[in-house]
């Protein structure tokens, strides 16, 4: 059943990640809402992978075919979360470059980004 | 379009992706149905095909080595779009970055207490790191989680000095090369699979005896190149910041 419960999780994850990058009146602000959005997914892989009662996919310390958790969502999820992180430097970059051209932070400010 | 129309659009739409997720979550199928096959063979394979414990890292290192290159040039080319975009900060010349971060944009200069406590911590952080990196294989880690912990060693002693020591310590052209390594590294290890007549990234090197820092036959050489360019990758990124946020302080007081 839990996995039922971590799917509304990301659901609503997302929704309100949405919602907060189309409120957004400041761009960092919007960058950390978009971070809310691709937590979603981390929320849902693991969900995903999970399985009641199996150990972490590590065999270090137990015996091979012991019932684990899925690796592939967990190696999907490791990479996502520091290739993120990289990208948020570039986002972070970007409104850097902004501000400093159009002294702006409101995404309703900066003329680019009209719509 | 001004704040409220865009709200209501944005209600609207997300009203009927709620829906529609209700409704898929009415019918979602059950957990036995969910189970992903290729997880049991990658958990059944890694000890016995693999002589590797960590399943994980045999997964992103091996099996699924090929989406790993691309998710680490996702890595590598934001990186490389932070740099172009500090370009004009970092073209200035080096004397007057220089005298910017002398002419301290800290108005406090850090205690003693950060300073003995960084000290300390600087040797145990890049020894964790290099572990975590060399055991990625066998036990929870890897090259990704171990270059994150890497390149934290150079930020806390610029936290403990100021940017020009950071500078010193890490040298812009050292670790941009040392990120491009890393990622060469990677792309060149799959090619021996080619040599051996196999597919690109296929693991031919001999897997060792399980439990072994070298078991894993490529594993543990792909885990060190994403180790090398994940750090260096970071320190780029913490080195652009800290000279981008240190000019533009001066510049603006």
């Amino acid at each position: 059943m839990i996995i039922y419960a971590a799917f509304a999780v990301a659901v609503w994850l997302l929704l309100i990640g949405l919602y907060g990058v189309i409120t957004s009146r400041h761009l960092v602000h919007l960058c950390l809402c978009l971070i809310v959005v691709q937590s979603a997914t981390y929320v849902l892989l693991t969900a995903i992978g999970y399985r009641p009662g199996a150990i972490a996919p590590i065999f270090a310390d137990k015996p091979p075919g012991t019932p684990a958790v899925d690796p592939v969502m967990q190696a999907l999820m490791l990479t996502d979360i520091v290739v993120e992180a990289t990208v948020v430097a570039l986002l972070l970059a970007i409104i850097v470059q902004i501000k400093k051209h159009d002294e702006a932070t409101d995404p309703d400010q900066v003329d680019q980004m009209k719509g | 379009m001004n704040r409220i129309a865009r709200l209501i659009v944005f209600l609207l739409g997300a009203t009927g992706l709620a829906a529609l997720f209700i409704l898929a979550f009415l019918r979602l199928p059950g957990p036995d149905d969910l189970r992903n096959r290729t997880a049991d063979r990658a958990n059944a394979l890694t000890v016995p095909a693999r002589h590797t414990t960590n399943a994980v890292s045999t997964v992103n290192f091996d099996y699924r080595a090929f989406d790993t290159i691309g998710e680490e040039f996702i890595l590598f080319v934001s990186v490389m779009g932070v740099l172009v975009l500090f370009r004009e900060t970092h073209a200035k010349p080096a004397r007057e970055i220089l005298r910017d971060s002398s002419t301290p944009g800290r108005d406090l200069a850090p205690s003693d207490a950060i300073r003995a406590w960084t000290l300390v911590m600087v040797a145990p952080k890049i020894l964790f790191g290099l572990y975590i990196i060399a055991h990625g294989a066998l036990t929870p880690g890897g090259g990704f989680q171990g270059g994150v912990i890497l390149a934290t060693a150079p930020l806390i002693l610029f936290l403990a000095t100021d940017f020009r020591t950071f500078q010193k310590i890490a040298s812009f052209h050292l670790v941009e090369i040392t990120e491009a390594f890393g990622a060469a590294a990677f792309v060149l290890i799959g090619v021996v699979g080619l040599f051996a007549q196999r597919a690109y990234l296929t693991n031919v090197l001999p897997m060792g005896t399980t439990s072994r820092l070298t078991s894993g036959g490529m594993i543990p050489l792909i885990s060190v190149a994403v180790g090398l360019e994940v750090a260096a990758g970071f320190v780029l990124l913490l080195y652009v910041f800290l000279q981008e946020s240190l000019t533009v302080e001066h510049g603006e007081a």
